[in-house]
């Protein structure tokens, strides 16, 4: 650009208007859901084995950290995402939901593998049916496990998501979810539920 | 036959038979001649029973194994409808002994504990309590171990229905009686601290209850079941190779060899050879996995006290290993690999050379941890001396493994009893003798080193060709070709898949060494196509329920160290 015998411009501060454009037009909700999809803050509840590869998935090979989401935290209060990495048991339910209604607004809820979206092949007594019937979830992940490269296509959807501004409430599993009295689809205490 | 009878037994059987002769129990026990010796008693005569097996110079049985209940209900021709199961070892000769307490009364099936003979027994009772509901007049703390509290009715019945849930909310949590109650010790308030389930140093999902002094743990109680995803009760709804991959999920940290430890038991039932070339493939791709198990043990334990970048370190050895598992079977973690007669499909054709390098670039990682961690003052500060384990409670707390061989007791079923080809390597046994946290980590970091020279033994003798399926067509599907062009092949396949494998009326305990210690299958077929039980002898289980004892006296940070070197799988754990 600048040939040997040109002389460099000289720095005037007095006209300098920093770059091209001083400027850009948004609305408020575009530029701050652009952040926050790009600075997710993982929980993983990670339970069996898909909490394994999810160690996959933030080790040096598959480096989740290239796509903003890599502060792994493991108190909810200081989480936005939570990556339900495994199988839930009826044991462990009431300690799901507990996680997630301690997580701060906005939250979002990824279902990684089979076990956590649909129990999987448990179709058995103390196995909960997907983790849907207690909390509502954004991107459903398949796999038993998935393989990290999936996990990352569920975290890239789940950040469009976020772009397009739909909150986790209004997905399909939320609204069935508020259906429901208590927000649980399972039976009342004493009573028998019926699966498989 | 009853013990003063004579009769031919084999020469196992015929010692214990001997031995039990002069004793007032001999006209009460009888023995049997299965695949291992099995004595059969009352539950009057158990404890009694228990005592001598443990004691009597003679016999010695030292290690409590496994306890599991046996509902009789659908199968055909068996005496009372409940038993109780028990599986023990005598470690200074390696062998093993079966004996079923027959439990007369189907109603309120009861049998004395003996955690007061062997303090394993504690929670493999619980666990038959919880999913069969025997009684144990005597145990200590004889509550619900895996279902949840609200949980009604005994799951592993064979009249309880295999999906029918339980309703199970925030109320119904219990915190044990003893914490709830403010204790006054000197001036100090004691202060009940509650771990997990959901906490970074639980590695998985268990439940630590501690009561402090100070900074000292004074009493503490875990809470297991979390992940209790009914292995036993979907083995039996399932056929034999159905259940390969609930097997995987056991310890999926090392998948491949769960998989080995329950086809290997089944191919017994069945009398069936695996070709050498198979044989060889299970045994390079378990020791690989027992590397990738030991680098993630190793590795979280280190993030748990603070050396993180180890943890990316021993990450990379086992991505090295998984790509050799997908390039073999497709899958990575839980792999599904082995078939009930071989494997599912043969091994890729770079597969020597595929191992080769992973036994060239491996041990530079371990190097590496090596260097940074085996001297590391902070390291040697948090893991030397805490955790202790001695010889004799590691022996009575039932534990097999790392564990057991880092407190002093060379005990490895490779070596006490060789199956596969392990008798053809050279290899040692590496064990510690302090029984401390760092013990076990060097323990494990030898194994791993050592099944290193086992691959590379192995890769010696590999054959280039050759099949890794057995040609049993009764067993083994038949190869796709022929099922697509000969009638006789597609009947086969069609029955493999459509009824299973018949395996032959029988039971059998059938051992290997996984990752954790000895991993024993007991399996019970009635002729159908799956199993009627499949009771797992997984070898944490034994090791966390000994983790409320070690760490009392210490410090938390000492409690979250040595969580870490006992490697809990939750899966494996809970089943």
């Amino acid at each position: 650009m600048f040939g040997k015998d040109k002389a460099l411009p000289t720095y005037d501060p007095a006209t300098d208007t920093g770059g091209v454009a001083d400027f850009l037009t948004t609305r408020l909700e575009t530029m701050v859901s652009w952040a926050r999809s790009n600075s997710l803050w993982p929980l993983p509840f990670a339970t069996a084995c898909c909490g394994i590869e999810f160690m996959s998935v933030v080790s040096s090979h598959y480096d989740l950290s290239r796509f903003g989401a890599e502060v792994v935290r493991f108190s909810p209060r200081q989480a936005d995402l939570l990556i339900v990495a495994g199988t839930v048991t009826d044991k462990l339910a009431p300690v799901l939901r507990k996680i997630y209604d301690q997580m701060p607004e906005p939250k979002w809820v990824i279902s990684m593998g089979v076990c956590a979206s649909s129990g999987g092949f448990y179709r058995a007594y103390h196995v909960t049916q997907g983790i849907d019937e207690i909390i509502p979830v954004d991107v459903y992940v398949p796999g038993c496990p998935p393989t990290p490269e999936e996990l990352m296509y569920g975290i890239f959807a789940l950040q469009k998501k976020i772009v397009s501004g739909e909150k986790s409430r209004d997905s399909r599993s939320a609204r069935a979810a508020t259906g429901s009295a208590s927000g649980v689809t399972a039976a009342p205490p004493g009573q028998p539920e019926h699966v498989s | 036959m009853t013990v003063a009878e004579v009769a031919s037994l084999s020469p196992a059987a015929e010692k214990i038979r001997s031995q039990l002769s002069a004793t007032p129990l001999s006209d009460r026990v009888e023995v049997r001649d299965l695949d291992l010796p099995t004595l059969e008693v009352s539950p009057a005569d158990w404890p009694a029973l228990a005592r001598h097996l443990r004691d009597a110079p003679e016999s010695r049985f030292d290690l409590f194994l496994d306890l599991g209940g046996v509902d009789n209900l659908k199968r055909p021709g068996a005496g009372t409808r409940f038993e109780a199961v028990v599986h023990l070892l005598a470690l200074s000769r390696g062998e093993h002994l079966r004996v079923k307490v027959l439990l007369p009364d189907a109603d309120q099936p009861a049998l004395p504990s003996v955690a007061d003979v062997w303090p394993a027994a504690d929670w493999f009772e619980r666990e038959a309590y919880d999913l069969f509901g025997f009684d144990f007049p005597g145990h200590p703390n004889l509550r619900r171990l895996l279902c949840h509290d609200a949980f009604v009715g005994h799951a592993l019945r064979k009249d309880y229905a295999p999906g029918q849930r339980w309703f199970f909310s925030e109320a119904d949590m219990r915190m044990p009686a003893w914490a709830l109650e403010p204790e006054e010790r000197g001036h100090f308030e004691t202060q009940t601290l509650s771990v997990g389930p959901s906490h970074p140093a639980t590695h998985g999902i268990i439940h630590l209850v501690a009561r402090l002094d100070a900074d000292k743990i004074i009493r503490a109680e875990t809470q297991i079941g979390y992940l209790h995803r009914c292995f036993e009760k979907m083995a039996e709804t399932h056929t034999w190779n159905q259940v390969i991959p609930f097997a995987d999920r056991l310890n999926y940290v090392s998948a491949m060899i769960n998989g080995v430890g329950y086809v290997k038991t089944v191919e017994k039932m069945l009398g069936v050879e695996v070709p050498e070339r198979g044989v060889l493939v299970r045994t390079i791709l378990s020791e690989f996995s027992r590397i990738m198990d030991h680098c993630v043990c190793i590795g979280a334990n280190l993030v748990d006290i603070g050396a993180l970048t180890n943890f990316w370190y021993l990450y990379q050895p086992r991505e090295g290993i998984y790509g050799l598992l997908e390039a073999c079977c497709g899958a990575r973690l839980t792999v599904s690999y082995v078939r009930v007669g071989g494997l599912a499909i043969d091994v890729p054709e770079d597969f020597v050379a595929r191992c080769r390098g992973l036994l060239e670039s491996i041990p530079k990682f371990l190097d590496d941890v090596d260097r940074l961690v085996t001297n590391n003052r902070i390291v040697r500060h948090r893991l030397q001396g805490t955790g202790v384990v001695s010889k004799e409670q590691a022996i009575a707390w039932g534990m097999t493994g790392p564990m057991l061989r880092a407190s002093g007791v060379p005990y490895d079923v490779r070596r006490a009893r060789p199956y596969d080809f392990y008798d053809r390597f050279d290899w040692d046994v590496p064990v510690a003798q302090d029984g401390d946290n760092l013990a076990r980590y060097l323990v494990r970091m030898e194994e791993m080193r050592q099944s290193l020279s086992i691959i590379r033994q192995a890769l010696e003798i590999f054959p280039e060709k050759g099949p890794v399926n057995s040609s049993d067509w009764h067993v083994v599907l038949p190869p796709k070709d022929a099922v697509y062009h000969d009638m006789e092949s597609l009947i086969y396949h069609f029955k493999l898949i459509m009824e299973g494998i018949r395996v032959p009326a029988g039971e059998r305990y059938d051992w290997i060494e996984a990752a954790n210690g000895e991993l024993g299958f007991y399996a019970i077929a009635t002729g159908a196509g799956g199993p009627y039980r499949l009771k797992v002898r997984p070898p944490c289980f034994p090791n966390m329920a000994a983790f409320e004892k070690i760490i009392i006296g210490g410090t938390v940070s000492d409690a979250v160290a040595t969580l870490g070197t006992l490697n809990i799988i939750a899966g494996e754990l809970d089943r």
